[in-house]
């Protein structure tokens, strides 16, 4: 399939050159909540991805007909909707990752990659756009999320999606010589990760210039 | 048409909010009993877990528990699970309390002594991974087996988690999760009150509650089988020492069960040695 430029922009910007996390700096809040491991992260992700699209669409079918002085209010309603409709989902098919991910699948609605997005495109775009941006930048989230939820699970715990890894004699406990990062559970450490994919993404994109 | 305006405004806003309302209801109503249904699996798994049960593989774990739980009894609103294992029953309680960040709960599984602890397992809303969170963990867990909520006296005493090297006082204790501190009180604090709560059951049954615990409705039902079994592990052993006192009138109540059960000679028994 042959895309557009424009397609291609607004669809792959976001993942690398405009990604929200790293450059837009948004969304930070659940990027460190959920990173403990891959598999909330995959799922957070996805989740993100699906409610960020399904919501730029519903915007941009809207935009004509949405009063302005309610506008945030109406967004607001249609993401809450929308990451209502996911926890249901979720907690009916695949209730232990639910559980995982507890109050952040709620706190959806405050990401501020969503109101960002319909704000700044989906009040302004057409709908096959704007659902190519939602996808982007869902996707651009999902990455960075991917990304540290696999440092923070290979050294914090030495599995990644629950396998292990790091085999088991290598520990100390074992007798062997490796520990497991401690630090890598805490919050903050997500937040150094990020700060790190920050730091090479800036560097890399410096030389393309 | 003037999309500004006030009427504009407030009709689009009713109406945006009665669709959402209406589809999310409707959401809601449709998912409802799949919701349910998974609540109440992940409850049986858990009581398995405390029964040391391994479900992992296990295809059915609903049918695995309705194989062992028998009979669920309520002591003042608390749940009280009664399993059979290997045709010796087990009491599993219900916990609930508070660790770092949120809810903790769980499930203790007592011997049919009520005293010691055959397996225990525990839950959290959103412990640090890794850290408090490990309490969900065999490893924390397998520490409370075999362990005894009751002091010498016979008094529930529950079990203290301490971080290895300090010492509980007139109490058994299992080491508490190093980096955990908060969570590992909490799973502590919430014994403790949780058996607390449970009193009623515990205390009674402790002494001849065989009879006066279960007595209130159902004799008949418990009085099947097990009868003087119950009585000599229970009232017996308690009364050779001088905890006696204080749990004799259970007696008059267990002869009063004796009546609408048959074969009582055990609980006579018992009042023999208790008069002695």
């Amino acid at each position: 399939m042959a895309l557009s430029q424009k397609t291609k922009e607004t669809l792959l910007g976001p993942l690398n050159a405009n990604n929200p996390v790293v450059v837009q700096v948004l969304g930070i809040c659940s990027a460190l909540a959920v990173t403990v491991q891959l598999k909330p992260a995959l799922v957070m992700g996805v989740a993100v991805t699906i409610i960020v699209a399904m919501s730029n669409v519903i915007i941009s079918l809207l935009r004509n007909t949405i009063p302005m002085r309610i506008r945030i209010i109406v967004q607001l309603v249609v993401v809450a909707a929308l990451v209502t409709l996911v926890s249901e989902v979720l907690k009916a098919f695949a209730y232990d990752v639910a559980m995982q991910l507890s109050v952040y699948i709620g706190l959806i609605i405050t990401n501020c990659i969503l109101m960002g997005r319909l704000e700044a495109f989906a009040m302004t775009n057409k709908v096959w756009d704007s659902f190519l941006d939602g996808l982007g930048n869902g996707l651009g989230y999902a990455a960075i999320l991917i990304i540290v939820a696999f440092f923070r699970e290979l050294f914090g715990a030495g599995t990644l999606l629950g396998f292990r890894v790091i085999p088991e004699s290598w520990y100390v406990a074992n007798g062997g010589f490796y520990e497991n990062c401690g630090m890598m559970m805490m919050p903050a450490m997500a937040l150094i990760i990020v700060g790190g994919i920050i730091w090479a993404h800036r560097a890399i994109n410096k030389e393309e210039k | 048409m003037n999309t500004n305006s006030n009427t504009y405004t407030i009709v689009y806003a009713t109406v945006v909010v009665i669709i959402v309302a209406v589809l999310l209801a409707l959401v809601s109503q449709v998912l409802g009993p799949r919701q349910q249904a998974n609540v109440q699996l992940d409850q049986q798994k858990q009581i398995l877990g405390a029964l040391k049960q391994d479900i992992t593989g296990c295809d059915d774990p609903a049918a695995l528990y309705f194989s062992l739980v028998k009979d669920t009894l309520d002591v003042n609103g608390h749940p009280v699970y009664v399993a059979v294992i290997d045709n010796e029953p087990k009491f599993v309680l219900k916990l609930k309390g508070a660790g770092l960040w949120g809810g903790i709960g769980g499930y203790l599984a007592l011997d049919k002594d009520l005293n010691t602890i055959y397996g225990a397992n525990f839950n959290h809303e959103s412990e640090t991974p890794g850290l408090g969170a490990l309490i969900v963990e065999l490893p924390f867990r397998q520490q409370f087996e075999g362990k005894h909520i009751r002091n010498e006296e016979g008094r529930v005493v529950s079990v203290a988690v301490l971080k290895a090297g300090t010492q509980a006082e007139g109490q058994e204790q299992v080491d508490a999760l190093s980096g955990a501190t908060i969570t590992s009180t909490g799973v502590s604090d919430m014994l403790k009150a949780n058996l607390a709560e449970y009193a009623d059951f515990l205390n009674v049954k402790h002494c001849c509650g065989h009879c006066k615990g279960n007595c209130e409705g159902k004799c008949g039902h418990h009085h099947d089988g097990e009868e003087g079994h119950h009585h000599e592990g229970c009232c017996g052993h308690h009364h050779e020492g001088e905890a006696c006192q204080g749990h004799c009138h259970h007696h008059d109540q267990a002869a009063e069960c004796g009546h609408t059960a048959e074969g009582d000679q055990p609980a006579e028994g018992g009042q023999t040695s208790n008069i002695e």
